[in-house]
């Protein structure tokens, strides 16, 4: 356990060292809210804003996901992180919660970004925390998986979309519908935070026990 | 034989209310039915392929995937053309067609992840990696897709294709054509399983020769 929170704290001491790859994730997420606004024209409401939070997200989220294993390769750094005395599975962990901890970061400059844009105040703000939280979450674990992945290949800035974007439909549909609500939107929240949980709980275990085979040589 | 299958259903189904167009049933199912076979076989390949090492599954992940997309496409193209007629509308997101097209993507992009390439072994297991997750998120896909659908009642309510089934030789043309569909996937499966097999090889020919010179 120790091991995995030397991981974390040396990727995050990374980031703070040279914030320009922090930045560059923040910009773009305000980026996208932005040309949210421009090109959806219509009166705001509970639901464009929550589409705008969570493509934001997942944009600002796929670079920012790209990026913990983009550091690993230079230098031979990912053979140094296979020696050193801690399993495939903590590594994953430790990638993840790295992920999970830059996107919270995102997620708070975000969220309260896109009430101020949409003029919408949240009706349950602890309950939207919650939510972005937990699709936070199943993001993180689906593209760390999926960004070991990414580096390995000859094209890797093209194909970490294409391997993100389509398993984590669920995990937007859900999160897309629990914010819209929390945010002042109707229906019904509960069913969706349930999928939330679903989806975190299956790809964490997924990342955890298939991580090693990516890793391996 | 899939001649013979093919003028079952030229010749036998009785038309009824739906018209001609109805006989689009008949490739439209069984190819559905093949697609989701082909992936469930992605998937055990693919688990067979990191337990075990062998290439030989990975050869087979790769050709069902191959395949199955082919008959996943040939879904999305029938789906259009019958729906069009029948509920005047090329597309409609109900959960079944979102849900084809989800999967759709997914396997197009295990098929990109293999196309990119990188290192052969590597990527192999980079595929059934994604063979995989992709076969864990179907689930996930199911409900949220009938979930999110479920919040918009009414979308469409035209859909009956088992409740017209009546005549016993619609029954049988759909059987035969599954059955046909079934021995059209198995046969390019195992063309493909042998060109692939064929290609392996050659690259272990280049390497040992590779080996050779240097």
């Amino acid at each position: 356990m120790s091991g995995v929170w030397q991981i974390v704290r040396k990727d995050l001491r990374i980031e703070l060292r040279s914030p320009a790859g922090l930045a560059a994730i923040f910009v773009l997420g305000l980026l996208v809210l932005l040309i949210f606004q421009f090109a959806v024209p219509e009166k705001p409401t509970p639901e464009s804003a929550a589409a705008a939070l969570w493509i934001s997200f997942v944009f600002a989220g796929t670079l920012g996901a790209q990026r913990t294993f983009l550091l690993e390769r230079d230098n031979f750094c990912l053979d140094g992180l296979k020696t050193a005395p801690i399993d495939p599975a903590g590594i994953f962990l430790a990638k993840m919660l790295g992920t999970l901890i830059t996107l919270t970061i995102l997620q708070v400059v975000v969220v309260p970004l896109t009430a101020v844009f949409f003029g919408i105040v949240p009706a349950r703000p602890l309950g939207l925390a919650l939510v972005c939280l937990l699709g936070n979450l199943g993001f993180a674990a689906l593209a760390t998986l999926f960004a070991s992945i990414s580096v390995g290949t000859r094209a890797r800035e093209i194909i970490l979309p294409l391997l993100i974007f389509p398993v984590l439909v669920p995990l937007l549909i859900a999160a897309v519908k629990a914010s819209s609500v929390l945010l002042g939107g109707a229906g019904e929240a509960g069913i969706w935070v349930r999928v939330l949980v679903a989806f975190d709980v299956v790809f964490t275990v997924a990342g955890w026990l298939l991580f090693e085979h990516v890793l391996r040589e | 034989m899939v001649v013979a299958l093919y003028l079952i259903f030229l010749v036998v189904p009785t038309e009824r209310d739906q018209g001609i167009v109805q006989r689009i049933f008949y490739v439209h199912v069984p190819s559905a039915w093949t697609a989701f076979l082909g992936f469930f076989v992605v998937c055990g390949a693919s688990l067979l392929y990191l337990w075990r090492g062998s290439p030989v599954f990975d050869r087979i992940a790769r050709a069902s995937a191959e395949v199955g997309m082919v008959f996943c496409t040939l879904v999305l193209l029938t789906g259009p053309l019958w729906a069009r007629p029948i509920w005047g509308a090329w597309w409609t997101w109900d959960p079944r067609l979102t849900m084809t097209i989800i999967l759709w993507t997914i396997y197009a992009s295990y098929l990109l992840l293999r196309a990119f390439g990188g290192g052969e072994e590597q990527i192999s297991r980079y595929a059934a990696v994604l063979g995989i997750v992709g076969a864990i998120d179907i689930p996930l896909i199911v409900v949220s897709v009938r979930l999110w659908r479920g919040m918009h009642p009414a979308v469409m309510m035209s859909r009956d294709p088992q409740g017209g089934l009546r005549d016993p030789s619609m029954r049988i043309t759909l059987l035969a054509a599954a059955v046909a569909f079934l021995l059209v996937y198995t046969w390019l499966l195992l063309v493909r399983l042998r060109t692939l097999r064929v290609a392996d090889g050659v690259a272990e020919l280049a390497r040992e020769r590779d080996l050779a010179a240097s």
